[in-house]
């Protein structure tokens, strides 16, 4: 399997940490209830097929990546910096 | 038919042929008073305990492929109950006790063997952390013995004990550890279930549970719908997506382990050893490969392979321990999809959906636990409540914060 880095184009995964699922983002403040943070902390879809998941470049560029990636076949469709999508995700929040 | 050594011989002047089938292998009926989803290790094994020890015959086991298929068939076929947290310490010990027995239990040649399974260690901080697990196994009445450099020397000579980087200093003997011929696992409780009424009904798979006022009530099959009083997973790595189907988010991620086997060689190890430097650790089967295996791919995965990275750092971690192994080929390796649960501790519980439950979390080390694990979920469905040996394995354990953490690493599943 090789993760084509924005950065530092084709690599082998052996250069990459893996962190695990892109989607949970973590509860703040007052909307940080145990069962939030249950969800967050512990509970995965876990799905078998296209999986959005966080990569570490760490023999390379040291950028975290979301990588998406197909579980069953190790597929990659989409590879971009990880600052770029939580960027995008603050962008929605503050949307009025 | 019963195996004993007159069968043997009888056959031997027959010409083998009146040996039957060792299973029947049964077409759905329209239901059952329990289903068990998933035809490996655990699934038989509960099936044979629920007819055994609590008289509950009337039980199909549900494999969408064949038995043998999935984890059971693929492991590296070690067992050990070298654990140290509460929880664990009584249930691993309770499967050793198991394995002891299984053959006169079962009436098969699972080929048993305490040949000892030997972890290393390469510092003064590992040792005392292997002196503290060794105690704490012994305070439970489990075997377990510290050894020094010249002990291993002793009985695995040919190992690189003055390496550079990770010189050998001694280990943690487990006598009673050793391995267990996985596949004669399967079969020989597949048989045992089959002989006590169970239905194995392979080529089957569940895509759906139904329910009903908040019971399960049965489940669509590829081979059509079946009724069921009772449903309880056993499916390993494909936990999550039966869940699914009841609208369940487990504590689980699916990762991918590789194992090898060399070329077939004259016996040279006769014990299990585990590098405590990295992840390697090496047995030789009977047919005379060597078993080896590390650390999981580390990413979610449901393809069956590995890749190439891990595949090195394997070998890499075999040739700091025994550099001989440079000489040997590598006749295959495959891959299994592991079920890592948060804690790297199992789930046995009851769901909160009233008539299913569920048996996950195995990780890469649910072979040696198969016996407990059947004995425990069969308790668990037919009493409807846990066995004290498998009250700490619960789901909701992540919610209160009891979760048993062998190697304190949080919730990481790759990191377990
Ligand atoms: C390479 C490797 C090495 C390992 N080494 C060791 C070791 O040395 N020691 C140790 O203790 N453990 C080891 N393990 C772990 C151990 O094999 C597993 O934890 C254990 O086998 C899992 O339980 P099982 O036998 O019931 O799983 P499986 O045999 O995987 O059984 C689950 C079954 O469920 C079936 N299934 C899935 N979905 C459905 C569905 N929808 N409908 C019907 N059936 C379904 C699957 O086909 C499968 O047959 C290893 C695993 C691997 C892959
Ligand atoms: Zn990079």
């Amino acid at each position: 399997m090789r993760i084509d880095c924005p950065c530092c184009g084709l690599r082998d995964n052996g250069e990459f940490t893996y962190l695990g699922d892109a989607s949970p983002a973590r509860p703040d403040g007052m909307d940080a209830s145990p069962a939030a943070m249950l969800d967050y902390v512990y509970r995965r879809d876990n799905p078998a097929g296209p999986h959005r998941e966080l990569w570490y470049h760490g023999a390379g560029c040291r950028s975290w990546l979301v990588v998406t990636r197909d579980t069953r076949t190790h597929d990659i469709a989409e590879v971009a910096f990880a600052r770029d999508a939580a960027r995008a995700r603050d962008a929605e929040k503050a949307v009025p | 038919m019963r195996y004993s050594l007159l069968s043997v011989l009888q056959q031997a002047f027959k010409g083998q042929r009146d040996w039957t089938p060792q299973w029947r292998d049964a077409a759905p009926k329209a239901s059952y008073d329990v289903i068990i989803v998933g035809g490996g290790g655990h699934g038989l094994a509960t099936a044979y305990y629920l007819a055994e020890q609590h008289g509950i015959r009337n039980v199909a086991v549900l494999e969408r492929s064949h038995v043998g298929s999935g984890n059971i068939g693929r492991n590296t076929t070690i067992v050990r109950s070298n654990y140290l947290l509460p929880g664990n310490v009584p249930f691993y010990e309770k499967s050793m006790q198991l394995w002891e027995r299984l053959e006169q239990d079962i009436n098969y040649n699972a080929m048993v063997s305490q040949r000892g399974v030997l972890n290393l260690y390469h510092t003064d901080g590992q040792r005392d952390a292997y002196a503290r697990r060794g105690n704490g196994m012994r305070i439970n009445g489990i075997d377990a013995e510290l050894l020094d450099q010249d002990q291993v020397r002793a009985m695995v000579p040919f190992l690189d004990f003055d390496n550079a980087r990770f010189p050998i200093q001694g280990g943690l003997l487990q006598r009673r550890g050793g391995t267990v011929r996985h596949d004669a696992v399967a079969w020989g409780y597949a048989r045992a279930a089959s002989d006590r009424g169970v239905d194995i009904i392979q080529n089957c798979a569940v895509t759906g549970i139904r329910r009903e006022n908040g019971r399960v009530v049965g489940v669509d099959t590829t081979r059509g719908y079946i009724g069921a009083k009772k449903v309880g997973l056993a499916v390993a790595g494909a936990s999550s997506q039966l869940a699914a189907m009841v609208d369940m988010r487990l504590p689980i991620e699916s990762h991918v382990l590789t194992a090898f086997v060399s070329e077939g060689l004259k016996p040279l190890i006769d014990t299990v050893v585990t590098f405590g430097a990295g992840h390697f650790y090496v047995s030789q089967s009977d047919k005379g490969g060597l078993v080896f295996g590390g650390d999981i791919d580390g990413y979610n995965s449901y393809a069956s392979r590995g890749n190439l990275a891990t595949i090195e750092d394997v070998m890499e971690g075999g040739m700091a321990l025994w550099p001989g192994l440079g000489r040997l080929r590598v006749l295959r390796h495959w891959g299994g999809v592991m079920d890592m649960s948060m804690d790297g501790s199992p789930i046995i519980d009851k769901t909160h959906i009233e008539g299913l439950y569920l048996n996950a979390g195995w990780c890469y080390g649910g072979f040696k636990a198969t016996p407990a694990s059947g004995f425990c979920f069969a308790h668990t469905i037919a009493n409807d409540a846990p066995h004290a040996l498998n009250a700490a394995f619960r789901l909701d354990r992540f919610a209160t914060g009891a979760v048993i953490d062998e190697k304190g690493v949080g919730a990481q599943p790759n990191l377990h």
